[in-house]
């Protein structure tokens, strides 16, 4: 594959949206609002990512395996299920859409950890990422899409209308939803490199550019990570997993340490605040991520949007009952939210965190 | 009175109708439905009126000479990039880089409007451009001003909140900031220089204001019972010299 891509002008947009109580809704609503943002892209990228989609296998991680090479599939099999109970394994139900002529094989497998293979006390989720980096990392022309429980990241290169099609996401219902139409600027437009990118039940969506990548991405290496999809976005995602799964900071804290406050006004904060949130940018200086960008990040337990610290991308938020909405662009929401109870835009660097409330 | 319903309406085609009904003479143009539309009222050089229903798209009113858009609902970002004539009036809030390069006309904001907005607004003589915004604005308000007058009222702000963001004025060369009500100095550039408002001032924005409460709905004279600070740049060509070593 020749990932060797010219910079051109950037857009990407992005959009999001969760219901607090849990309440399942069809793709319909968020392939909608993305496609009102379709010059946002350039059709070299889009994505989904949903969260409550597989009921019936809650329990089961659900990988979801892109095959760029379809002779590979028994080899990656075989080491599944050498360390996983395979529930169940399908290919991802796809349409036919006329402007996709070339697709990779795509396969779901709803899995859990064999007992015997977690030796040494290992966690089963460290067991689970550690498969995704071996994968992602060792194997050729096979990339994991996405690996948590009761959700799924659905991705490739085209539109947004074109790329819902095409995985019928019109079929799916979740509760909360993430959504992004690509405009690659600095690094190639191929299936792996489209939004949503997801470890566990980490999802990110992301318009903008980290800048910091190079010292983000030597940092989250320190800790075992391999960062394999040619994308700045994925050091969001192994951030957010470093930071609030294995430090077990909370989610506020972790954006805090990601977007930190500048020295200044540090320095104007009262002591206490001043000497934690010191403290948190000394530890977490490899963390801060640099560069102008907007970015919505789905979990098991909620949504979250944040901007870079001088607000370079655009981000607007809206609520109506518990429905909570985030976009790029005012319109589209309001292309499936017509009357918001409260509309705004996030200041700078000051998250947005929806937590479900059951 | 034309109209034209923008609903699912790609922007190449709105734009088009609304060109094609300038051409054939109407004057006032109203858009319904309109939803995420860009470019409206971009490059229309003329006197004509168009409303418009609903959120219209980013790059509004874009080099724009001589229309008045009247958006009757909140408006998203790159209003009034490099407009020299005319004016925008929005009931609602508005995004960010508003009035970027703007050299002449108005735009009159009912509400909040965000991060860096007037940035690198410019004005000579007859032809000042005016940004008055009735909520609070984020970072970077008036950044790098050349000219024109950026006004902020704060008129929902309750005692204690911030009307206006950090790094006020920043590299401000020209131009005017009032904001209504107080301000404090560190957030602002090191350019900036904070004054009361004068008897001079207040005449100036008393007429400004009365057009801006026309436009709205508000009472002018509620407006002016609170004091105002101006904000003019204190150094003169600071870089004047930078090529001339």
């Amino acid at each position: 594959m020749n990932h060797n891509y010219q910079k051109d002008i950037a857009g990407c947009g992005l959009t999001g949206l969760i219901h607090k109580k849990k309440k399942r809704v069809s793709g319909e609503a968020i392939v909608k609002s993305l496609c009102l943002m379709n010059d946002r892209g350039n059709g070299l990228g889009a994505g989904y990512a949903a969260y409550g989609i597989y009921p019936d296998f809650k329990d089961f991680y659900a990988i979801h395996i892109m095959y760029d090479d379809p002779s590979i599939r028994h080899t990656v099999e075989e080491f599944l299920k050498s360390n996983f109970h395979v529930e169940k394994t399908e290919e991802i139900p796809t349409s036919p859409v006329k402007h996709i002529a070339i697709a990779p094989l795509l396969v779901r497998y709803f899995a859990t950890p064999l007992k015997e293979r977690l030796v040494g006390g290992i966690e089963e989720e460290d067991f689970v990422v550690n498969t995704v980096m071996k994968i992602n990392s060792e194997m050729e022309g096979v990339y994991i899409f996405s690996s948590g429980k009761n959700m799924g990241t659905f991705k490739g290169v085209g539109n947004p209308a074109e790329i819902a099609e095409f995985f019928r996401i019109n079929e799916y219902e979740g509760y909360i939803w993430t959504a992004h139409t690509r405009f690659p600027t600095n690094t190639p437009g191929w299936w792996g490199g489209a939004h949503p990118f997801t470890l566990l039940d980490w999802s990110i969506v992301h318009n903008g550019e980290i800048s910091s990548y190079g010292i983000n991405k030597r940092y989250l290496e320190m800790y075992g990570y391999k960062l394999t999809l040619l994308t700045d976005t994925e050091v969001v995602t192994y951030l957010l997993d470093l930071l609030v799964r294995k430090h077990g900071l909370d989610v506020d804290v972790a954006c805090k340490a990601l977007t930190s406050p500048f020295w200044k006004d540090i320095d104007d904060m009262e002591k206490d605040e001043r000497e934690a949130v010191t403290a948190l940018r000394l530890t977490y200086g490899s963390a801060l991520l640099n560069g102008p960008f907007s970015l919505l990040f789905g979990h098991s337990n909620g949504l979250v949007g944040i901007n870079d610290r001088i607000k370079l991308r655009p981000l607007v938020a809206a609520t109506k009952g518990d429905f909570v909405y985030m976009a790029s662009e005012e319109s589209a929401i309001r292309a499936i939210c017509a009357s918001p109870d409260r509309v705004w835009a996030p200041r700078a660097g000051e998250p947005v965190i929806v937590n479900l409330e059951v | 009175m034309f109209v034209i319903d923008a609903r699912g309406l790609y922007f190449r085609d709105l734009n088009d109708k609304v060109r094609g009904a300038l051409k054939k003479g109407e004057t006032e143009i109203t858009l319904k439905n309109v939803n995420g539309q860009y470019y409206i009222g971009d490059g229309l050089r003329d006197g004509s009126t168009i409303i418009i229903e609903g959120v219209p798209g980013n790059d509004l009113a874009a080099f724009m000479d001589g229309p008045t858009l009247i958006v009757k609902d909140n408006a998203q970002d790159n209003i009034g990039n490099t407009m020299n004539s005319g004016k925008v009036i929005i009931h609602g809030h508005a995004g960010d880089v508003l009035g970027y390069g703007m050299r002449g006309g108005k735009l009159h904001i009912l509400g909040d409007v965000g991060y860096r907005v007037g940035i690198h607004m410019k004005g000579v003589k007859r032809q000042s451009p005016t940004i008055i915004a009735g909520g609070t604005a984020g970072n970077f308000f008036g950044e790098y001003l050349a000219g024109g007058t950026l006004i902020l009222l704060g008129l929902k702000t309750k005692k204690g909140e911030p009307i206006v963001g950090d790094y006020l004025g920043t590299g401000m060369h020209g131009g005017e900031i009032y904001i209504r009500g107080e301000v404090e100095e560190k957030y602002c550039g090191k350019e900036v220089g904070v004054m009361e408002a004068d008897e001079e001032d207040l005449k100036k924005l008393r007429k400004l204001l009365t057009e801006y409460c026309d436009d709205l709905g508000l009472d002018i004279d509620d407006i002016m019972k609170k004091k105002f600070k101006k904000l003019i740049p204190v150094s003169a060509r600071p870089y004047g010299n930078l090529y001339a070593y």
